[in-house]
């Protein structure tokens, strides 16, 4: 697949540091120490990094709140991450918005919003910004299957499709939009099958397989930088827990999670990791350094200054 | 000074913004070969290229989207509602992604919506409609609205050099219908200031768009009566001109706010308690207000013109308040 060994090391530091960072949140979150939702993307953390580590540092990613991964590879440090879940003016919307509704332009990141697929067009925008100035660049929208239903999606796919743009669509087929199953969000059985309608090449991979995704992502943005137009990779996944942590999800089957358990993204890696040789003490050594990072994040989140009221009105308009 | 029309204005206004920022381009639909259905684009594509004059989907979330998208990365796009009515379609970028952005994330978003809206062409409910109270209600977006071709060329240069989403409503009917002088060389209206129309000292009269040739027509009868009328057009509907309207509220203590948008909850409904707060001392009668009734456009002349606020009824309006 064309990954080096220092690349095998990335991708699982990334895997480790996203399912680190989540897993922790959502203990503060049940402890009570973090107000509003808490959106993770526990079991597809592959899509996520894998994709964002085949992109060049000058693509743009307009990622969704399931792509903690693939704002960690683009830059964002965990302290930022937990200052903005904690709500302090240290966090990149010093307080202004909340869990993983941010951006960073100056790191190629398109802030998230919630309503699904709007991030699509934007991307799209963004790609025609890279095609009229000839920029070597492309952009990566981020979603999700229930976004496909969404009139954003159909919008941005076919206004990417006309004006052939410099744009990849990476879908996370999670099988849920919050508690409505596949099968009743599409009469189709891939929302592939959806962006088919569009006229460019599209892809179904196995989402938990993060060697699979960057490969598909490679492939794409080589398409997409060549002129060739967008490509659409339907990753196929499943999401773990509720839509937030405050929904527990129950109107999904057990046998279904359990099926999918077994087929975590992060330990199938680690299982091809050790079979490539790596050793179990490289592994080790990033665990440490990714349990640290988490623990050094939440303390400088909690020491950080909350934002102060008399900020409230500050920054509706640019000057 | 040489006379154009409002169209003219605002079509120069395009072009010469395009011509010396290459960031500034226009997307919608029918822009490019067609020239937009107003004609205000004609000859663009040719001077401009398919790169920089794009005809895109019929698709209104999706360009808007992609305008957003560009001006995240420092372009100046200009996108075309072909009606204002159609902006209903886009209202999720403009409201929740455009609106919002740079509070949250302290990033500008550099990008004009151009809406032609407004009645008087008989063009029923779906091609009349004068949607900029749905706009002034969202924190993050300014709302223009200019009556002259002067106002109309400056105002449009404002927006685009303006570092926040605009939306900037043009009205149909005064396209071919309002001329006046526009000077040769480069100017802007800055957003944000209105301007008094005709000077008076009895009572105010506070109008944009196409209602504002309707007041100076209201206000020259008056006159003939010995009542002078002070005329404020706000140019820009957000941020308003708050000083300059206290200021005139002051001066002849009546008020008389006029728009051809549906009454309840319009922008006449938030100048009227700005004033009531801020000058009720200086008030000789009740804040009044003439606006269309809480229905949709209607087609048919007699119904449509019944609709629309106009210099007659304006009039009526304002003896009712010279009573007081």
């Amino acid at each position: 697949m064309g990954v080096g060994g220092e690349d095998l090391l990335k991708f699982y530091y990334y895997l480790r540091l996203t399912r680190g960072l989540e897993d922790r949140v959502i203990k503060l979150y049940r402890q009570g120490r973090i107000l509003g939702g808490c959106y993770v993307g526990t079991g597809e953390e592959a899509i996520s990094v894998g994709s964002a580590c085949a992109l060049e540092p000058g693509d743009v990613i307009a990622p969704t709140h399931r792509d903690l991964g693939a704002h960690l590879v683009k830059g964002v440090t965990p302290k930022e991450y937990m200052a903005q879940y904690l709500g302090r003016r240290t966090g990149p919307t010093r307080g202004r918005d909340g869990n993983i509704h941010f951006g960073d332009l100056s790191r190629r990141i398109i802030g998230f919003i919630s309503p699904m697929a709007a991030g699509i067009p934007v991307a799209a925008g963004a790609a025609l910004t890279f095609k009229m100035r000839r920029e070597p660049h492309i952009a990566a929208a981020y979603l999700g299957d229930g976004a496909s239903s969404r009139g954003d999606f159909h919008e941005g796919l076919n206004l990417a499709a006309v004006l052939k743009l410099p744009v990849i669509f990476i879908c996370h087929n999670n099988q849920y939009a919050y508690s409505v199953p596949l099968s009743r969000q599409m009469a189709v059985p891939h929302v592939a099958d959806r962006a088919k309608a569009y006229g460019f090449p599209t892809r179904i991979i196995d989402g938990n397989d993060i060697r699979a995704v960057y490969q598909a992502t490679k492939e794409a943005a080589a398409l997409a930088r060549s002129g060739g137009g967008p490509t659409f990779i339907e990753c196929k996944t499943m999401r773990m827990r509720g839509h937030a942590e405050h929904d527990d999800a129950s109107y999904v089957p057990r046998e279904l999670l359990e099926e999918w358990r077994g087929r975590d993204p992060i330990e199938k890696f680690e299982r091809y990791l050790r079979e490539q040789g790596v050793p179990a003490e490289a592994l080790a050594a990033i665990e440490t350094q990714v349990t640290r990072e988490i623990e050094e994040a939440l303390e400088f989140a909690e020491k950080s200054p909350t934002p102060d009221a008399s900020e409230v009105c500050e920054g509706v308009f640019a000057r | 000074m040489p006379e154009i029309t409002y169209l003219e204005a605002i079509r120069q206004a395009l072009w010469e913004e395009m011509d010396q920022d290459e960031r500034v381009f226009l997307l919608g639909e029918d822009i490019g070969t067609y020239g937009g259905a107003f004609k205000i684009t004609k000859g663009f594509l040719e001077k401009f290229g398919e790169d920089r004059v794009i005809d895109t989907p019929l698709s209104e979330s999706g360009f808007v989207g992609a305008a957003i998208g560009a001006a995240l990365m420092g372009m100046r796009p200009v996108a075309e509602m072909q009606f204002a009515d159609f902006i209903s379609c886009a209202f999720d970028q403009i409201v929740n992604m455009a609106a919002k952005h740079h509070y949250r994330l302290g990033e500008p978003v550099p990008l004009v919506i151009r809406a032609p809206y407004g009645g008087r062409l008989h063009a029923g409910p779906f091609h009349s409609q004068c949607p900029e109270a749905w706009f002034i209600h969202s924190p993050g977006l300014k709302v223009v609205a200019p009556a002259t071709p002067y106002d109309a060329k400056g105002l449009l240069k404002a927006s685009i050099r303006d570092l926040n989403p605009v939306i900037f409503c043009e009205h149909k009917y005064l396209y071919r219908h309002a001329k006046g002088e526009v000077p040769a060389e480069d100017y802007v209206v800055p957003l944000g200031q209105g301007d008094i129309k005709r000077e008076g000292t009895d009572i105010t009269l506070i109008a944009y768009g196409a209602m504002v040739e309707e007041g100076l027509q209201a206000a020259d009868q008056m006159s003939e009566e010995g009542i002078e009328v002070e005329l404020v057009d706000l140019r820009t509907l957000y941020p308003l001109d708050t000083p300059m309207i206290l200021a005139s509220v002051q001066k002849t203590g009546k008020v008389l706010i006029v728009h051809e948008a549906p009454q309840v909850c319009g922008i006449g409904a938030e100048i009227a308690a700005i004033i009531a707060q801020e000058a009720f001392r200086h008030l000789d009668a009740p804040v009044m207000r003439l606006t269309a009734p809480h229905t949709p456009v209607p087609f048919s002349p007699p119904l449509e013109n019944a609709y629309l606020p106009d210099a007659a009824k304006i009039v009526a309006q304002l003896h009712e308040l010279a009573s007081y």
